[in-house]
């Protein structure tokens, strides 16, 4: 019997490139590059097989970490250049990362569009809420009267909620993390991971020079348990420190409600159980807000159909087998010939 | 009976021999012009004519039926010799209501046919139209023109009576009565027109036998009638053209054929990714069906997905390439940049019309040379190549896919408006014996970065992800010459800038040395054009040459980098001129390379050059 060389475990060291990182210390990126770098090697991926694809921010930096092939293209077009990335080669593993500018004001459009065409790739958006490498200006998902060198009287923009717009892009992934989630991002982007097709994964993020504690209202330790809620497929939405508090559909049916479970409280059957098959519920999770909400993070929606780049190379396959081989001189010859002698 | 003269067995009339004939059929834009124009067309090429045509249809869609901006037109130049352009002047022309007649009737030779539908030619029609009285009564027409007034839209209805179609439906074979008169008047064949209503409208025997009997009827006018003194039959006979096996190409069919062998010889999966823009979708559509060529193609959200998912695909080991015209290119501009930062192979193919801005879409021009040279933030070079006739096409697309993979360089291809839709015969080339294209991923890990260049070319590697071995980044941001890792050191971005540039402009050691293309390398002038200029320019040069006239014709394919021993030829004619249909571009990068007092003939009406401009300013240049 032959002995086989059992093959190397990769580490989550063997995913870091020897480039020195560049990151702000204490910037949230740090912790989503290692929770990233163990997702990796809890999968066992094939490096080489493994492309991440970036645009420009503090964010699209991040393929120059990755011990993978990588691509840092352009601000907001990463989207775009990981289609072309997956209709060449569909059998490579792509990941996309942008920062909440890149992906969602000057490359809002390709955002669009890879999800609603549904491209195998992973989707990491991290949002800070603003402009970090161009030194603090305030971004799409800025909130209402955020202070920053072009809005010194506060901004007036409504902002864009990544989640939401993902559903309503037609995405059939979505969900939602945060840096400082260490347990949990790592189990997030494994779903997003085994999901075919488009998986858009909002990660949370603190920019501690221009943002800081953009998120603490939710995310501090003692609050955490409050003001969050961790969706599972199947379970009913239920949070709080004592786990007493949980979601429940309003009289009317169309909205959600918090509720006080158990003692003094509504029956448990009364709280929704959690369906990452129902769009509609999605969408009422994903826009819930502090302080009358707690945030929904995890799974919020997981509904797979055909990816555009299986559906492309199917296509090409079924025309290859009515059309027969390729032959250039047949090719060449189309149409209405004639022979001058 | 004259030699020249031949009669035709049935009809009494004899055939006048010409050497050549400029037709141009024009109608509403439901009129079907430019069916019955491809119809002429591939009808002259079976009977052995070379031809040029150039199509010129309206921006709209359905502009509102009989006003002068839905007015469409064919034009063909066919003829017993070969044919340069889709020629100046008229010697026919037929128009379906009073809007083509006025937007047409100036471009008539003097003497020349003008066959009108006199049934069209009401007063609503002649209101849209912008007559205050019916031209055709009212003595407005030239004198020297020979009239022909024939109620088209009455004969056609008489003609298609039995089948039942309804007043609307039988006039929509108008355009076929017509084509047949025309066959009549040149003595042409039906057969192939017939064979190709047929496989139209098959399943649809109504409509077919209406067109069909339109067809003929319009042709047996043309046999029985007592046609008016103004009418005359010719006869074109065959052109001497070189023996083998021929189809008639459009510029577009040109280039997708060329884009598919070039990729085919270089044993590459196509990703075709493009965005809709006249005058550039065609190619898309003529590219989309041929998915088991190994062409996949990609209708992107915008210009610059478009762009960007093609360097994606070469990133991933295909060859990326997309389409666009003026504005779609502008857009493009960023991420051509970045091919050329990460060194990249990709194929941007620009459809040039009439700017800026969104400017005449349908009409053509070559008006985006300094876009395509120039326009790109930093020191950013390209490879330029510009095709000169719809059948070029083909050789262009096979070379832009020969350097853009050899090099690892976007390589931008101009063509343009008028190029794209108008359409030659084009003799096949033997598919065995196209070159093959050397092509090398690296899989050799020993020594490897990703910026490392070859000695010779000064290209990259170009790896595929998924080599085990190679992993590697890269990206826009400036890399070490030596190890491809970033970079911001003052000497290495000098080093970088310079092997760029120097990247691309060794691409002339690699190209052939400038030839002349009509003339003596040397003498009292040169014309030099690029691009669509070449049937007119080609055409006047040869005219003069037979006169007795020192003026030779040189034209580029290579815009950048140029030939060369262009700058030596250029300069050793006394004059050197530059026609163009922009303000002057090709001739500031002339002037600026080769410090030459070149002189420009410029246009920019829309329109091709006429043989005579270029006649003219060559007569002005020699002084004569």
């Amino acid at each position: 019997m032959n002995v086989q060389t059992p093959p190397v475990k990769l580490q989550a060291k063997d995913y870091a490139t020897d480039q020195e990182v560049r990151w702000c210390p204490g910037c949230g990126d740090y912790a989503i590059l290692k929770a990233v770098q163990r997702t990796l090697a809890e999968l066992q991926v094939p490096r080489e097989k493994t492309v991440f694809v970036s645009g420009i921010g503090c964010a699209a930096r991040f393929p120059y970490y990755m011990e993978t092939y990588g691509f840092h293209t352009i601000h907001g077009r990463a989207s775009a250049i990981a289609t072309g990335v997956k209709l060449a080669n569909p059998e490579l593993d792509v990941w996309v990362v942008g920062g909440d500018g890149d992906t969602l004001s000057i490359g809002g459009n390709h955002t669009l569009h890879l999800l609603r065409r549904n491209v195998d790739v992973q989707l990491l958006l991290f949002n800070n809420e603003i402009y970090g490498l161009t030194k603090g200006q305030y971004s799409p998902t800025s909130r209402p009267g955020t202070l920053s060198p072009s809005t010194p009287y506060g901004s007036v923009e409504s902002p864009i909620n990544a989640a939401q717009f993902a559903l309503g892009a037609g995405g059939r992934f979505v969900a939602r993390s945060s840096d400082i989630l260490q347990k949990h991002l790592p189990e997030v982007l494994k779903r997003a991971h085994a999901h075919r097709g488009a998986s858009l994964v909002e990660i949370l993020q603190n920019c501690i020079v221009y943002n800081d504690g953009a998120f603490s209202h939710f995310t501090d330790k003692g609050v955490q348990a409050d003001m969050q809620v961790h969706v599972e497929h199947g379970k009913p939405l239920i949070f709080g420190a004592n786990a007493d508090k949980g979601l429940r559909l309003s009289a009317d049916g169309l909205a959600l409600e918090v509720a006080k479970v158990g003692e003094g409280g509504v029956a448990k059957e009364e709280i929704v159980v959690h369906d990452e098959k129902n769009r509609t519920l999605a969408f009422l999770l994903a826009q819930m807000q502090p302080p009358s909400f707690p945030v929904a993070m995890g799974v919020l929606y997981c509904d797979p159909a055909p990816s555009y780049d299986a559906l492309v190379w199917a296509q090409a396959e079924t025309a290859k087998k009515k059309n027969g081989d390729p032959d250039l001189a047949k090719l060449l010859k189309r149409g209405h010939t004639w022979t001058v002698a | 009976m004259a030699d020249s003269a031949a009669v035709d067995e049935h009809s009494a009339q004899a055939r006048q021999e010409l050497d050549s004939a400029v037709v141009r059929f024009a109608g509403d834009s439901g009129d079907g012009m430019q069916l019955t124009g491809s119809q002429f067309t591939l009808t002259a090429a079976l009977a052995g004519n070379d031809l040029a045509t150039f199509p010129d249809f309206p921006a709209e869609i359905r502009a509102p039926v009989g006003t002068t901006f839905g007015v469409s037109a064919f034009q063909i130049n066919f003829g017993a010799r070969t044919i340069k352009t889709s020629g100046d002047l008229l010697d026919v022309l037929v128009a379906m209501n009073p809007a083509a007649l006025i937007t047409n009737v100036a471009d008539l030779k003097p003497g020349g046919i003008c066959i009108v539908d006199a049934g069209a030619f009401n007063e609503r029609n002649l209101v849209k139209a912008g007559y205050k009285t019916n031209p055709l009564e009212d003595g407005s027409l030239a004198d020297n023109m020979r009239l022909v007034k024939i109620d088209m839209s009455r004969l056609t209805l008489e003609a298609v009576k039995p089948f039942g179609l309804s007043q609307k439906e039988a006039l929509r074979s108008k355009n076929m009565w017509a084509l047949g008169l025309v066959y009549w008047m040149y003595g042409r064949d039906r057969q192939a027109t017939v064979k190709w209503l047929e496989s139209r409208f098959r399943g649809k025997d109504g409509i077919l036998g209406a067109n069909v009997a339109a067809l003929n009827a319009g042709h047996a006018f043309g046999e029985t009638a007592e046609m008016p003194a103004e009418m005359a039959a010719f006869t074109v006979p065959a052109a001497p053209i070189p023996p083998g096996l021929y189809r008639t190409v459009t510029g577009t069919d040109a280039m997708a054929l060329g884009l598919v062998a070039g990729t085919r010889l270089a044993g590459l999966r196509m990703c075709f990714c493009s965005y809709p823009i006249t005058p550039a979708s065609s190619l898309l559509h003529a590219l989309a069906p041929l998915k088991e060529y190994d062409v996949l193609t990609f209708q992107a959200e915008d210009e610059i997905a478009a762009v960007a998912a093609a360097i994606g695909a070469s990133y991933a080991g295909s060859l990326g390439i997309t389409s666009s015209s003026g504005p779609g290119v502008a857009l493009k501009g960023e991420a051509i940049g970045l091919a050329i930062a990460v060194e990249l192979p990709l194929i941007v193919v620009n459809a040039q019309r009439a700017g800026p801005s969104t400017g005449m879409p349908t009409k053509t021009e070559q008006s985006d040379l300094y876009q395509a040279v120039y326009g790109r933030n930093g020191d950013a070079p390209v490879c330029v190549l510009a095709v000169s006739s719809p059948s070029d096409s083909f050789e262009v697309g096979m070379e832009a896919v020969r350097i853009a993979t050899k090099y690892m360089t976007p390589v931008i291809v101009l063509t343009d408006g008028y190029l794209v839709n108008a359409a030659e015969p084009w003799r096949l080339p033997d598919a065995a014996k196209l070159k093959p294209i050397d092509v090398a991923f690296r899989t050799e890990a020993e020594g490897f970065h990703p910026f490392l260049r070859d000695q010779a070319t000064l290209a990259r590697p170009w790896v595929k992800p998924g080599t085990p071995d190679l992993i590697h980044r890269i990206g826009g941001l400036e890399k070490s010459y030596d190890t491809g890792h970033i970079s911001y050191m003052p000497a290495n971005h000098q080093r970088m800038t310079d092997a760029r540039i120097n990247k691309v402009l060794g691409i002339a050691n690699d190209i052939p040395e400038q030839a002349v293309d009509n003339g003596a390398a040397g003498g009292r002038l040169a014309v030099v054009g690029w691009g669509s200029t070449y049937g007119p320019i080609s055409r006047a040069v040869d005219n003069l040459r037979l006169a007795g006239k020192d003026v030779s014709h040189i034209h580029l394919r290579h815009i950048w980098p140029l030939a060369r021993n262009l700058g030596a030829l250029l300069g050793s004619y006394a004059k050197v001129l530059v026609p163009e249909m922009n303000k002057g571009q090709l001739l500031t990068v002339l002037r600026s390379e080769f410090l030459l007092p070149a002189e420009g003939l410029n246009k920019v009406t829309g329109k091709p050059f006429l043989i005579a401009e270029i006649e003219a300013a060559i007569t002005r240049l020699l002084g004569e």
